[in-house]
């Protein structure tokens, strides 16, 4: 089948939904893949390097669309100024076009793609599986907003990020606090902890502390117990007392940090007002606030989709096209994203896809299928770990390793009384000499229990070829047995002490050669 | 000799030999303590021959034909079949005991030395030198024939075996008084031979019915049998140097018995039983669970998210002895080394067919030791640790050991790699390991496969460092 990449469309859209690294897998799963001239220049993506990778270049996007059984694109299909038409109407019966769809806030879109008998596939809504986290877009883009938001923000900060001290004097490190630790919370984090600032982060859902935490940044906690995770590792909508306790600690880290960051979203639903106008008028001049969720409305209501401004001498950052601004890198990710579900539905690698209804990652993704709207799947079978199962699992346990652990003091006396009554009963009947030797037997096998303790388990392979030699003394044995008058007696004694030379000699020698290969 | 100078003599062999055990508590006096060793046999040696008064040319002919048969196979044997070696010379101190048992018995002079209650005593150590020494002997057979892969590695086991079992045990026991009751009256040859012959057939049993996973404990077990059989000749002969050379290695073979089986969380009694993995239904349920995709991953993918790492462990199991791979493993970790990469080594204890397998394997491939580690050293670590290599393992590493209540192994200790940020698992295919288990790990979101031989796989990374 043949794939079509067009340029992007969307005003200061740089991304590309497949790059030469990409194409290359492509065509090794049997795909023929057209570019359109320029669709990588955005992102540092040259014709010629699409050539060398094995894609042909087309000019002009109408015969990519014509030709093409796949198109793969970045952006909904929208307005083609230059061809002067819908990207829509380029569209013919029996394609398939892969692209961020956004169904939930697009359903007339939807239909116009019915309309066109095509299957539309939205990166977007690939179901959050473990299964398809190689094919999450969305988790890829979330990242490279993550970083860029910090990148943003150093941007329009005023001061270093890293504490120093210097011969001019000290710089205290700059204080981030960032609002949802979801995957680009999480990123923001690390790029900012890398850069030297204190870290804080917050977010509904207590799951999260242990990721936070373990990216070296603090947690921010209330006191206040409620559940935050909805469904599908997502938040949701908190209760009304929850949201007085979180406001009150934002109130009091506003006044104390110079950067915000928030990332809170709940699926569907306009992004929670979370850093009020007062907030913003308390902090610091020429402190920064990068509010990842402008687009939905912000987390922040002073932030403007698109722009920077400047309020009560904060700058407030509302970019929406963060991922565009690290272009190469998000369509790298992205076109990988892209891969991956074209070789989940690409079993046989023979170039053909198959959309399968039966594969929920396709299926979550599918929403449009030969001009129906297939759109919102049924949910999905499973979520991240439900974290109540885990508790109760947890207190199942707990008694059971009670009761085990605890020791029983019946044991051991029984064992010693038996132990006692055994020694004494063949002290009674044993002569005096057997009891001699028999005392050097018991001495002997706890000398070795002490000593075989000590021994490194690093040395046991030695451990048990130099025990082998020594327990060749056997030879002793053999050798007292061979002065013996009787033919017999003599050959086989012989005989014995041929085998156990073997294994003294052996068992030493191979033991030295071991012993002599541990080197520091 | 006088009786004083040769009792005075042994007194130090002895000393020397426990010496030398204690010698291994770590690498820089463990040389030393061999030379300990070899003393102590040297001197045991000298003093016993001493004493003899004839037909001492078979005696030094029988110590120079089995020395250099000895020192050949010594230099011989590649380390990785260094569990074979043990198997076959634990064999032979079987057979030994069961040859000196035997001549011991056809003494002519043994009815004037000793009447009565010493006799019976007497008789029961002849008895139980020549049983251990006999079970010894076969099982060591088997055991070899199964790391060697002359005979399968899977368990065999006969029906109603632990009846078997009993009834062999029954039977050498009424062997053992009819035995007593003929040596009295200068027979009894009969009874000692069938029971051999019982003894025989118990060991080749018991092994037999041991999978392919449980050697280590099999192999120190055995180790074990041949020390108690030894201290049993000891008693016989009334000899101490025996008796306590004997027990020393009979302990430590029965504490690193014990050491597997807690590495296990195996019961000592369920392993000689025999049977892994069977009794339990031979899958849990988490086994039928749809568990999701493996990542595949190429060699040049690994030596990259090799190269960007700070923290590196290998976990090597027994697919690397197979594969000979140590050597190159050896090799990439220079190279890493050179490019200020820790790497480190993470050894579980019941990792290859034998006790301390690894650690032998790493060290005759150079890998300097100190930076080789045991599972408890370095489990805590693993949060903090970039990429770990599992190469050639499988139970070890096993996370369902630890979340799975169902699992065969669950309890047993592992190696918790997958609290790591990249696990990659090096693997011939997709195969369970011995315990045949479903392992959880190859699906984890941050474990990749490399598929195809160690060897072969581990070379293309280290070109494409």
């Amino acid at each position: 089948m043949k794939i079509g990449v067009p340029k992007e469309v969307h005003d200061g859209e740089k991304r590309v939904a497949t790059t030469p690294d990409v194409t290359k897998h492509l065509i090794k799963l049997g795909f023929e893949v057209a570019v359109e001239s320029g669709a990588g220049a955005g992102s540092n993506f040259s014709d010629s390097s699409y050539t060398e990778a094995g894609a042909t270049i087309k000019e002009g996007a109408k015969i990519i669309w014509e030709e093409s059984d796949i198109i793969l694109k970045v952006r909904a299909p929208e307005f083609n100024s230059k061809l002067n038409t819908e990207e829509i109407d380029l569209l013919h019966e029996k394609q398939v076009i892969i692209t961020f769809l956004w169904p939930a806030q697009n359903p007339e879109l939807l239909k116009s793609l019915a309309d066109k008998k095509v299957t539309a596939l939205a990166m977007d809504s690939v179901p959050r599986i473990s299964r398809a986290q190689k094919m999450d877009a969305l988790s890829s883009m979330a990242n490279i907003a993550g970083y860029r938001a910090v990148v943003e923000a150093a941007q329009h900060f005023g001061r270093f990020f890293t504490g120093q001290i210097t011969a001019a004097g000290k710089i205290p490190p700059a204080k981030v606090m960032v609002i949802g630790a979801g995957v680009a919370g999480l990123s923001a984090i690390g790029a900012a902890k890398s850069m030297g600032a204190i870290v804080r982060a917050f977010d509904t859902r207590p799951e999260v502390k242990e990721q936070v935490e373990s990216m070296n940044a603090e947690f921010l906690e209330l006191d206040f117990k409620e559940e935050g995770s909805g469904t599908g590792g997502y938040a949701k909508v908190m209760s009304k007392e929850f949201i007085e306790a979180e406001m009150s600690l934002f109130a009091e880290q506003a006044k104390e940090v110079d950067i915000i960051i928030t990332t809170a979203l709940i699926p569907g639903k306009p992004a929670p007002e979370l850093i009020k106008e007062e907030m913003v008028v308390s902090m610091k001049d020429g402190s920064v606030i990068v509010d990842l969720a402008a687009e939905q409305g912000g987390n922040c209501k002073l932030s403007e989709a698109g722009i920077v401004k400047k309020v009560h001498g904060v700058s407030i950052i509302g970019y929406t096209d963060l991922p565009s601004r690290l272009a190469t890198q998000s369509s790298q990710l992205y076109g990988t994203n892209l891969r991956h579900l074209l070789t989940d539905m690409c079993k046989e690698k023979d170039g053909n896809i198959v959309v399968d209804m039966e594969d929920e990652v396709v299926r979550g993704a599918t929403v449009v299928k030969d001009g129906e709207v297939t759109w919102p799947p049924p949910a999905p079978k499973l979520s991240v770990a439900p974290p109540s199962k885990a508790e109760e699992k947890s207190t199942d346990t707990t008694p059971n390793q009670v009761v085990v652990e605890k020791p029983s003091w019946l044991g051991p006396l029984v064992t010693f009384l038996v132990g006692g009554l055994g020694l004494l009963g063949l002290g009674a009947v044993a002569p005096a000499s057997f009891m001699a030797h028999f005392t050097v037997f018991v001495l002997a096998c706890f000398v070795g229990y002490m000593v075989i303790w000590n021994v490194k388990a690093a040395l046991h392979t030695p451990l048990m070829s130099v025990t082998n030699a020594i327990s060749s003394i056997i030879v002793i044995g053999a050798i007292l047995q061979i002065s013996s008058g009787e033919n017999m007696i003599t050959w086989i004694a012989g005989f014995a002490t041929t085998i156990t030379a073997i294994n003294i000699v052996g068992g030493f020698a191979v033991t030295r050669r071991m012993l002599e290969m541990f080197r520091r | 000799m006088s009786e004083g100078i040769v009792t005075a003599s042994y007194v130090g062999a002895t000393i020397l030999f426990i010496l030398a055990l204690g010698g291994l508590s770590n690498q820089e006096t463990s040389r030393r303590g061999n030379i300990f060793g070899m003393t102590g046999m040297a001197i045991a040696l000298i003093v016993t021959i001493a004493t003899v008064t004839s037909n001492i040319e078979i005696l030094i002919g029988g110590l120079l034909i089995g020395g250099s048969i000895g020192l050949i196979l010594a230099k011989r044997v590649k380390m990785t079949e260094m569990p074979e070696l043990v198997a076959i010379l634990h064999s032979l101190v079987g057979l030994a005991a069961v040859l000196v048992g035997y001549a011991n018995f056809m003494d002519p002079t043994r009815l004037e030395h000793y009447a009565g209650v010493e006799l019976t005593i007497h008789d029961i150590e002849t008895y139980l030198g020549i049983l251990i020494g006999a079970i010894t002997f076969s099982g060591s057979l088997i055991a070899f024939g199964k790391l060697s892969g002359k005979i399968g590695g899977n368990p065999m086991l006969l029906p109603a075996r632990h009846w078997l079992n009993l009834g062999l045990l029954l039977a050498s026991v009424y062997l053992c008084s009819m035995f007593i009751d003929q040596s009295a009256a200068g027979s009894g040859l009969n009874p000692l031979l069938i029971m051999t012959g019982i003894a025989l057939l118990f060991g080749i049993h018991m092994v037999v019915a041991i999978g392919g996973a449980d050697m280590p404990v099999v192999v120190s077990m055995l180790n074990s049998y041949s020390g108690w059989a030894a201290s049993a000749t000891g008693f016989m002969l009334s000899n101490d140097l025996l008796i306590v050379t004997g027990a020393l290695v009979g302990s430590s073979g029965a504490i690193l018995s014990y050491i597997m089986c807690r590495a296990m969380n195996r019961k000592f009694i369920a392993v000689i039983a025999g049977g892994f993995g069977t009794t339990s239904g031979g899958s849990s349920p988490s086994a039928d669970v749809d568990q999701g995709e493996v990542i595949a991953l190429e060699a040049p993918d690994v030596a990259s998210l090799l190269t960007e790492a700070k923290e590196v462990m290998i976990i090597p199991g027994y697919g690397m002895a197979v594969a000979q791979a140590q050597h190159i493993v050896c090799e990439i970790t220079k190279t890493l080394q050179s490019k200020k990469i820790n790497v480190r080594f993470g050894i579980h204890p019941v990792a290859g067919r034998m006790p301390g397998h690894m650690n032998v394997l790493l060290a005759e491939a150079r890998v300097p030791y100190d930076i080789v580690y045991e599972m408890d050293e370095i489990n805590d670590d693993f949060p903090n640790i970039d990429v770990s290599i599992v190469i050639g393992a499988n139970d070890i590493v096993n996370p369902s050991a630890q979340t799975d209540p169902n699992s065969p192994i669950a309890g047993m200790p592992v190696l918790e790699c997958w609290k790591g940020k990249i696990t990659i698992v090096l693997k011939r295919g997709m195969a369970t390991g011995y315990a045949g288990v479903q392992n959880p790990l190859f699906f984890e979101e941050n474990t990749r496969m490399l598929f195809g031989d160690a060897k072969a796989s581990l070379d293309k990374v280290s070109k494409s460092l």
